[in-house]
């Protein structure tokens, strides 16, 4: 291996190598997992965060409800209780040992966001104020819904993101806003770095670091109905696959219940948590069919299939695809003061006004609940079981720590992200007082990511990407949605084979490098063909009903043969599986019901 | 239904000779559609070279502020027939420098934030196991000041930005009292040390267009009028 020379692939194609930056920590993604790395490791380390978009417009901003924390700073509240309604939540598929990390460091991380200056709405004493969320329970599942999630009106993951930049700003943070990550730079199980486009200008650059974190979330974008941003496409987890690294639990994906009627967008489950009600077309407060005891705080994976099976059964609103969610005896003084995003939302997108009318919803692809598999301190495994990657982190939604196994409660997403955020910021710096050096970087590195730029920008076939895209998601939501059964799951598969054909024949329009989204939305869409092939075959393989999972043709929970991790790497057109067991330290696998 | 023709700006750095022009897309547009569907549809079904920043598709995250009908707005969250108007006319926010079509150059929004220290300064360290407490009414004081999502439509409608673009913003002067303004910021002075100044807030001539821009319904005039207020009782105080 030698030292890398930018001279010795300059021009390959046309496309130069533009320059080699050279920092401690290079981060990728500016949500809320990125920054709080990136918070962690400025003090005493040279970091930079490079982001597809300005670090503020992260998709943690659109998070509404709140930061899930036992707190107890309006009525009593245990980690150990947080951490059961986790487990149970999961379908007892989260890993023991990473949730009880999670649940006791949680009230720590929410006051160090306080510290830092988050407007968090406040209690009469002046405490930072709680609300009730699905699935978040007193004594171990027995007594009512607690008052455990900390918020910010519904304005949580805006202010949380925006307070981490703020802090990034005065720890003069080196940000690469509208970078985009082309490949990693792994070589012998050690990572050295990565290739990333610049969008605004052009070009390719490589960054050469001791320590790569991945912060990269979801990709609610492969689905036709989301509550994503349009910059939620997955690349993260294609480019660990890209690198030979395996991806866990990619069957388990989220569907919120309450998106708006056909655009997606999210209505936080604080409507619910600050006492909002369901209705289906027939007037009726059809949860307590389907969860006698929670009723609409029942956890989202069975409130989204009990309001899918509502409009199945033709009980939606007039026989449509939706049904309410009605705010009107919470009275305008509480819609506004606790909820005005939903107000402004619901009025700007469905020009509902939701003090006077119900707002009409339907459950939307939400939250990725696999990812890159990684061990308690984020570093990312290779055999997906114990053996790291010298410098490479994961934490977030990309990640698979696994707290959330196959089914996350509400709050915990923001909570996972910034305390796994932290935590790899912690491990990172353990790392980084050993490494001194930065790790040799090969004379092919920014090969293949030269490569898939030069094929895309020299394109001249025939397919669109947007349509082919629109396909992809239109399949994928009608064959691997909220229910799935074999049949639907082996069509998609074959039917995304022909889709892939036709992406290797796309045009392009654009052919400039400056500010070319034509060139990155073309990219993209390889990265979903690449992950999303995963979730399909690993759905097809988990042969039971678990979390959000839910498979019609094996309708149960099966631990005896199911209770474990799948692991699913690519190895040329194949894909490979493993799996691993689940960490169980305090509660053993109970029925689940609500 | 009815059918919007769209005059987009567009705009290749490449091709500088050729420089501004208008192009014109049709599309049937139904209740619902907003401003960005729009221009999705036309990306992705007529015209794949046409660039503009976009992401949240829900008015949060600030990408697609751009000039529709001579306002800015937000894309995302525009209704298309809302705006009672057979022929849209889209183009980049004025002001900034333009990048390419409707994308603009964010560093004259970061250059004014970077100059308010934006974020809490601390003298007294905070309790080591438990929060800082701030009553719900120093908490309010918050309220119309924290939501800004730094989209730049404010800086962008502002004739003393055009005229002078070394002037921090509105879009700064709103975060700097969003923390002048809380409890637990002991930094005022630091806030509003770079803010006495010529291309501070003396250059803020009360137009209000910043607070008709605001997508949000924040009020960045008000906040101005409180730290020149904040600012002369330090001077005299």
């Amino acid at each position: 291996m030698t030292n890398f020379d930018p001279e010795s692939i300059h021009d390959v194609k046309g496309v130069p190598v533009h320059s080699v930056h050279r920092h401690d920590v290079v981060i990728v993604g500016a949500g809320l997992a990125g920054l709080r790395a990136a918070v962690e490791t400025s003090a005493e380390f040279d970091v930079a965060v490079l982001s597809k978009v300005f670090p503020t417009r992260s998709h943690s901003g659109a998070a509404q409800g709140g930061i899930a924390a036992a707190l107890a700073n309006e009525e009593e509240d245990h980690w150990e209780w947080h951490m059961f309604d986790t487990i149970k939540g999961s379908d007892y598929l989260g890993d023991q040992d990473a949730i009880e990390i999670m649940v006791k460091e949680a009230p720590v991380v929410v006051r160090e966001f306080e510290h830092m200056g988050c407007p968090f709405s406040r209690t009469p004493e002046g405490r930072i104020a709680q609300r009730r969320f699905g699935g978040h329970t007193k004594d171990f599942g027995t007594g009512g819904p607690v008052l455990r999630a900390c918020y910010a009106a519904d304005r949580t993951g805006h202010a949380l993101l925006h307070t981490l930049y703020e802090v990034c700003v005065q720890n003069r943070v080196r940000f690469y806003p509208e970078f985009y990550a082309l490949s990693l730079i792994i070589r012998d199980g050690v990572c050295r770095g990565l290739v990333a486009w610049d969008v605004i200008n052009g070009g390719v650059h490589v960054f050469h670091a001791k320590a790569v974190l991945f912060g990269t979330g979801g990709y609610g974008q492969v689905y036709k109905i989301t509550s994503n941003a349009l910059a939620n496409t997955g690349d993260g987890l294609s480019l660990a696959l890209r690198a030979g690294l395996p991806l866990e639990d990619m069957e388990f994906v989220q569907f919120h219940p309450t998106g708006l009627y056909q655009a997606g967008i999210l209505v936080s489950e604080a409507a619910r948590g600050e006492g909002g009600y369901l209705i289906n077309g027939k007037g009726e407060r059809f949860m307590e069919r389907y969860a006698p005891e929670k009723m609409e705080l029942a956890p989202r994976d069975l409130v989204s299939r009990s309001i899918q099976t509502e409009i199945n059964e033709g009980r939606g609103v007039d026989g449509q695809a939706y049904i309410y969610c009605d705010l009107r005896h919470l009275g305008e003084e509480k819609i506004m003061s606790q909820l005005p995003q939903i107000h402004e939302l619901a009025w700007k997108f469905l020009h509902v006004d939701c003090v006077k009318e119900p707002i009409p919803i339907q459950p939307t692809a939400h939250y990725s609940m696999g990812g890159i598999p990684t061990d308690i301190d984020c570093r990312v495994l290779l055999d997906g079981k114990s053996k790291p990657v010298a410098g490479f982190f994961a934490a977030g939604e990309c990640a698979c720590v696994s707290v959330h196994g196959a089914n996350r409660l509400g709050t915990n997403s923001q909570l996972e992200a910034s305390l796994f955020g932290r935590r790899a910021g912690k491990a990172m710096v353990r790392f980084l007082r050993e490494t001194r050096t930065w790790p040799d970087l090969p004379a092919d590195s920014a090969g293949s990511a030269i490569a898939e730029v030069e094929r895309v920008l020299s394109a001249k076939g025939t397919e669109s990407v947007g349509a082919i895209r629109n396909e992809l998601k239109e399949k994928l939501s009608a064959e691997c949605g909220i229910f799935r059964d074999a049949g639907k799951l082996e069509k998609l598969a074959g039917e995304l084979r022909e889709l892939e054909k036709r992406y290797r024949n796309i045009k392009i329009d654009d052919r400039s490098e400056k500010f070319n989204y034509d060139l990155l939305e073309a990219i993209e869409l390889g990265h979903m063909f690449d992950f999303v092939e995963l979730i399909v075959a690993g759905a097809l393989r988990r042969q039971e009903s678990r979390g959000a999972h839910s498979r019609v043709d094996f309708p149960e929970r099966d631990d005896e043969k199911w209770l474990k991790h799948t692991l699913a790497w690519k190895s040329g057109e194949k894909i490979v599986f493993d799996y691993k067991p689940v960490t169980i330290t305090r509660f053993q696998p109970k029925a689940r019901t609500y | 239904m009815a059918t919007i023709t769209f005059r987009i700006n567009r705009y290749n750095p490449d091709d500088e000779r050729r420089g501004h022009y208008m192009q014109e897309y049709t599309l049937e547009i139904s209740k619902g559609n907003t401003v960005l569907d729009a221009l999705n549809r036309i990306k992705w079904e007529q015209d794949g070279s046409l660039t503009y920043r976009r992401s949240c598709r829900s008015g949060i995250c600030g990408s697609c502020a751009m000039t529709v009908n001579g306002v800015n707005r937000l894309a995302c969250e525009t209704q298309v027939l809302a705006l009672k108007s057979s022929v849209v006319t889209v183009e980049p926010m004025r002001g900034y420098p333009v990048v390419k079509d409707l994308v603009v150059s964010l560093d004259p929004l970061v250059r004014g934030l970077l100059t308010v220290k934006p974020y809490l300064i601390t003298k007294t360290p905070p309790p080591s196991d438990q929060e800082r407490l701030q009553s719900p009414e120093d908490r309010a004081k918050l309220d119309g000041l924290y939501e800004c999502i730094l989209c730049g439509a404010c800086t962008s409608s502002c004739p003393s930005f055009w005229a002078d673009k070394a002037y921090v913003g509105p879009h700064a002067m709103l975060k700097a009292y969003r923390f002048v303004a809380d409890s637990r910021d002991e930094g005022s002075r630091e806030h509003l040390e770079a803010l006495d100044d010529k291309h501070g807030l003396w250059r803020c001539h009360t137009i209000f267009n910043c607070v008709e821009a605001c997508p949000k319904d924040l009020n960045p005039t008000r906040a101005i009028g409180e730290l020149k207020k904040e600012l002369v009782r330090q001077r005299i105080g």
